[in-house]
């Protein structure tokens, strides 16, 4: 891996030329940063990505350009490991989703996340449960009842990847439930959100944005968010419902909890200067008002975390994921 | 600037066919032996990882055999190129290669602007002032092209760095 | 008609001044993105989306919308002149447009393909304007069994086309569908062919392989002639466009054809690949001139032009009413709206009126200033094939480096490009054809991850692809095209024998 050997050695020579004036003042990147974004364009966090790279354009919050790249291979692998192999560049970092678990888990590819350096958790994103509107569901028990009296595996449940989170949540589900469930996994949130309306998969758990349209045009219908309190939001979208008035899936009886990671991480090996440098651009990047639109259209959870606490909540984080796909197993066996 | 000798003499049509069917074949086996690894048979989600490539892999090998055997039955002693044909080919492929495999050290720049140059210079005869012209504008232009206008960064070498680009 | 009255509305928001400027700039810098390999549409869109966020929305995808109709026409002239697609719904254009230029005919070439690209798109854009709402419910019946049809279809309607050993057929497109498997399996979500190795956690990207196999074969192939470049005799005159527009009406029936296939595939939406191959494969079949394509047959270039564009104009649709993105770049353009808070979906049509019309008013415009645009340019575009050869080759085969190095920011793809090419050499001396093999690459991953997701929803049972009028009337055509030879042949000694 000789390409990697001197990667490493250019990255020295960038960091002792960073040192030298950083000893002066706090660190600042002195060339471009590059947005690694573990996903396709065009989905969740890519959007997110370039939404953070439109306001730190257009706000001037960064003095070197911002470059986003995609480097969506082996589920996000690609990415990962790319930023692993990159140790000491602090002029790379990554925004996550929950692949940041399920990947190495399910590929067994060589990465863990300690391999990087957290930097900040900028939202969390919230799942909720949806159904075709033209069906009889109107409530959770409603549903569930459906899903146990149907056959065994005719019941579809639809979803984003494979052995990733909209199939540990289905999993969830089915042990909090005992009904039975067929997942098929698609490529896209949206594709997934079109085949509930077109009646080709019986339910979902669409991220907000990626259904909030189909809810909007009347043709699905939500059932309960996956989070431990109601969203934030109290705009109505739709027949004068609100995400505010969507309650809890446990309240309802169903004892799931799930929101996905949106964090940033850099490369392996960054300094304090370098981790405080982008937790400050991240603060004024969640102060801007696009941000705060952002939020709103995708109905996220504004939760805000760094350093420490942000580092202990990805353990736990951690921890769950392990168990959840142990026991679905979905964990790579060798390859 | 044709340069053709006369004589007909080249490797044997056949001989490449042949290698060709082979080489086919052999990856065929590799598909095999990777499908086998990701598991063939229907699992509880239906069809397994291993178990389409698993049949692509056979057919692979399949219709290579078969072209193996058509290689050998019509021998009809054409050459596959004459020597001054192949010598042109590797006269591009072998500068190119050496290009593709030194841009992780060098960067896409220098490598780029030393095979354009060697390119005018020895294969197209051009004076020196037109070769350094193109082969320094070029890297250049692409350099403001991608890195400035569509920030898309390109592999860069310790030449970039001295320079701190 | 209230329809029209929006549309009006919209063409007086589109010919603002600075709108039409931005129409311009979008498309300059589309065609500069589609010449360059690996930006391509997708990747042009999304690199300059950022920019447009100072923007208002209309005007932001008024310019966003013209960067991907220049990106359109882009991508077919480098297809045309040196034998490499830079997306893949170009692959087919090569097969009778890089003919065509050797022989000296390039600008006849490009204006064919610049002009069908125009009329698959303003077909497809009329078909939004007039049917609409009409049209997208039909994108809701398209389910994986449906999807999969598809892709048997677009498979069946190409293969037997070529003339090359059966077996050497089977070899290549077996190859092509081994290569798309590389990877993460996307439905068990796990790794296989990869054999430990990081750099193939990708897969063999379509665009790698297609620029090595086609553009640097093809320089490979070209050196054994010595350095001359066919084709440096081309006239280079505009006249060159009247001339072949004189000759392009008699093809109206291959573009009226093609344009159907291209509207049905973008609403669908399986995209604007399957189309292009579809339609080629058709219009070979049902040509006078059919044994002519492959040779530089002016009508192979018509029908993938025409039907690409119109399903990549047509994939706007299911975009805007369903959010659901019928290619990668509307993909991108999609995440677009999201950030300018927009919602695409069923109401967008009601709630955004000034928008959608204006979307679509840009679309008419949009398209006809890119066909005036690279009209213009069809003497300059032809004039390159008179740089010598020893200086445009080696750029050739840096720009390929970098398209194929940008595809995923990695130097291992550029090596691979180059195996691809010495690969892409060997097998045409060999006589292997290399379009099933492409064919492959790209459909071959869709098609079964379509075929798995159907069986997963019927639980192992093959009916499903049976189960219904639509999805039996696709297969029911798929495995016509599939026989088609069989059964030209059967009647054609039916009708002797009754002689």
């Amino acid at each position: 891996m000789k390409p990697f050997v001197l990667n490493v050695a250019l990255a020295a020579i960038v960091m002792s030329c960073a040192n030298s004036a950083a000893s002066r003042a706090a660190w600042e990147p002195v060339r471009p940063v590059e947005f690694i974004v573990p996903a396709g364009t065009g989905g969740g966090a890519d959007q997110m990505a370039r939404t953070i790279q439109g306001i730190v354009t257009k706000h001037n919050l960064m003095k070197q350009p911002m470059v986003v790249i995609n480097k969506a291979g082996g589920a996000g692998g690609e990415g990962f490991l790319d930023l692993k192999t990159s140790a000491g560049n602090p002029h790379k970092i990554i925004i996550t989703l929950s692949n940041l678990f399920t990947t190495p888990l399910a590929t067994g590819i060589p990465f863990n996340w300690k391999d990087l350096s957290p930097v900040a958790m900028l939202a969390l994103d919230e799942f909720v449960l949806w159904v075709n509107a033209e069906k009889p569901y109107n409530s959770v028990k409603d549903y569930v009842d459906a899903a146990k009296k149907a056959p065994s595996g005719s019941f579809k449940m639809g979803g984003t990847g494979s052995k990733q989170e909209d199939q540990i949540i289905t999993v969830g589900i089915e042990k909090a439930t005992d009904a039975k469930f067929t997942y098929i996994p698609y490529k896209g949130g949206g594709e997934v959100a079109v085949q509930l309306v077109g009646n080709h998969v019986d339910s979902t758990v669409n991220n907000p944005i990626e259904a909030v349209a189909q809810w909007r045009g009347g043709k699905l219908r939500p059932l309960c968010v996956f989070d431990t309190q109601p969203m934030a939001y109290d705009e109505p979208i739709a027949d004068g419902k609100a995400w505010k008035d969507i309650p809890t899936c446990a309240s309802q009886g169903l004892a799931m909890e799930y929101l996905m990671l949106r964090g940033i991480f850099m490369s392996p090996k960054a300094t304090k200067d370098q981790v405080e440098y982008y937790v400050e651009l991240f603060k004024k990047v969640r102060a801007t008002p696009e941000w705060q639109d952002f939020m709103k259209s995708g109905a996220f959870n504004t939760t805000f975390l760094a350093g420490a606490d942000y580092a202990k909540w990805i353990e736990a984080e951690e921890k769950r994921h392990e168990g959840l796909m142990k026991e679905a197993g979905f964990i790579a066996t060798a390859n | 600037m044709t340069e053709r000798s006369g004589s007909e003499s080249g490797p044997a049509h056949k001989t490449l066919e042949f290698g060709m069917a082979l080489l086919i074949g052999a990856f065929g086996l590799v598909v095999i032996f990777g499908s086998v690894k990701a598991g063939i048979n229907w699992g509880a989600e239906g069809p397994r990882a291993g178990f389409f490539p698993f049949y692509v892999g056979a057919a692979i090998v399949g219709a290579s055999a078969i072209n193996l055997w058509n290689a050998q039955r019509d021998d009809d002693g054409r050459v596959f190129a004459d020597w001054g044909q192949l010598r042109q080919v590797m006269s591009v492929l072998v500068p190119t290669a050496i290009y593709v495999a030194s841009m992780p050290f060098v960067g896409l720049y220098v490598a780029s602007t030393v095979f354009i140059a060697w390119f005018m210079r020895w294969l197209g005869g051009y004076r020196w002032l037109t070769t350094i012209a193109v082969a320094v504008g070029m890297p250049v232009v692409t350099y403001l092209v991608f890195e400035r206008w569509f920030l898309v960064p390109l592999p860069k070498g310790p030449f970039e760095e001295w320079l701190g680009l | 008609m209230e329809e029209l009255a929006n549309l009006f509305h919209g063409f007086a928001v589109a010919l603002q001044p600075y709108n039409i400027m931005l129409m311009i700039v979008g498309i300059t810098l589309g065609v500069i993105i589609g010449v360059l390999p690996g930006l391509g549409g997708a990747n042009g869109v999304a690199i300059l989306l950022p920019l447009t966020f100072s923007m208002p929305p209309t005007s932001a995808i008024i310019m966003l919308s013209c960067i991907y109709w220049g990106a359109l026409f882009g991508g077919a002239i480098t297809s045309i002149l040196f034998n490499i697609p830079g997306e893949p719904w170009s692959v087919a254009t090569t097969f009778d447009g890089y003919p065509m230029a050797q022989q000296g005919k390039p600008g006849e070439a490009l204006t064919a393909a610049f002009t069908s690209s125009f009329v698959g798109a303003l077909f497809a854009v009329i078909m939004i304007t007039l049917v609409a709402p009409l049209v997208a419910g039909f994108a809701l019946r398209f389910g994986p069994a449906e999807k999969f049809a598809v892709y048997f279809l677009a498979f069946c309607s190409f293969v037997g086309l070529s003339k090359e050993p059966p077996f050497k057929t089977i070899a290549a497109m077996m190859m092509g569908f081994a290569l798309a498997a590389v990877g993460l399996d996307s439905i068990t979500g796990q790794l296989r062919l990869t054999f430990g190795v990081t750099e193939l956690l990708n897969g063999f990207d379509f665009l790698i392989a297609v620029i090595g196999l086609f553009g640097i074969g093809e320089i490979l192939l070209t050196m054994e002639e010595g350095l001359a470049f066919r084709g440096g005799n081309a006239s280079i005159n505009l006249r060159v466009v009247l001339q072949t527009w004189r000759e392009l009406p008699a093809y109206w029936m291959t573009s009226l054809r093609s344009c159907l296939i291209g509207c049905w595939m973008g609403v669908t939406p399986a995209g604007a690949t399957p189309a292009s191959f579809m339609s080629y494969g058709i219009a070979k079949r049902l040509s006078r001139r059919g044994n002519n394509f492959g040779k530089g047959e002016i009508e192979g270039v018509i029908a993938p032009e025409t039907a690409a564009h119109a399903a990549g104009t047509a994939a706007l649709l299911p975009m805007l009413s369903l959010g659901v993105p019928g290619s990668p770049t509307a993909a991108v353009l999609l995440g677009g709206l999201l950030i300018w808070g927009l919602q695409p979906g069923p109401m967008l049509f009601v709630e955004q009126k000034e928008f959608v019309w204006g979307l679509i008013a840009s679309m008419y415009l949009g398209n006809l200033a890119g066909l005036i645009v690279v009209l213009t340019c069809v003497p300059i575009f032809a004039a390159i094939l008179r740089v010598p050869f020893s200086i445009i080759a080696p750029l050739i085969l840096v720009l390929c480096a970098i398209g194929a190095y940008s595809v995923h920011n990695s130097t291992f793809d550029v090596m691979l490009m180059l195996v691809f090419g010495v690969l892409g050499y060997l097998l045409k001396k060999c006589n292997y054809p290399l379009a099933p093999l492409v064919l492959a690459i790209v459909l071959g991953d869709k098609a079964e991850e379509a075929f798995r997701q159907s069986l997963l929803g019927s639980q192992g049972s093959l009916g499903v692809f049976f189960s219904n009028g639509l999805v039996s009337t696709i297969m029911a055509l798929g495995l016509v095209a599939l026989f088609w030879s069989a059964i030209q042949d059967g009647y054609s000694r039916l009708r002797t024998s009754m002689a």
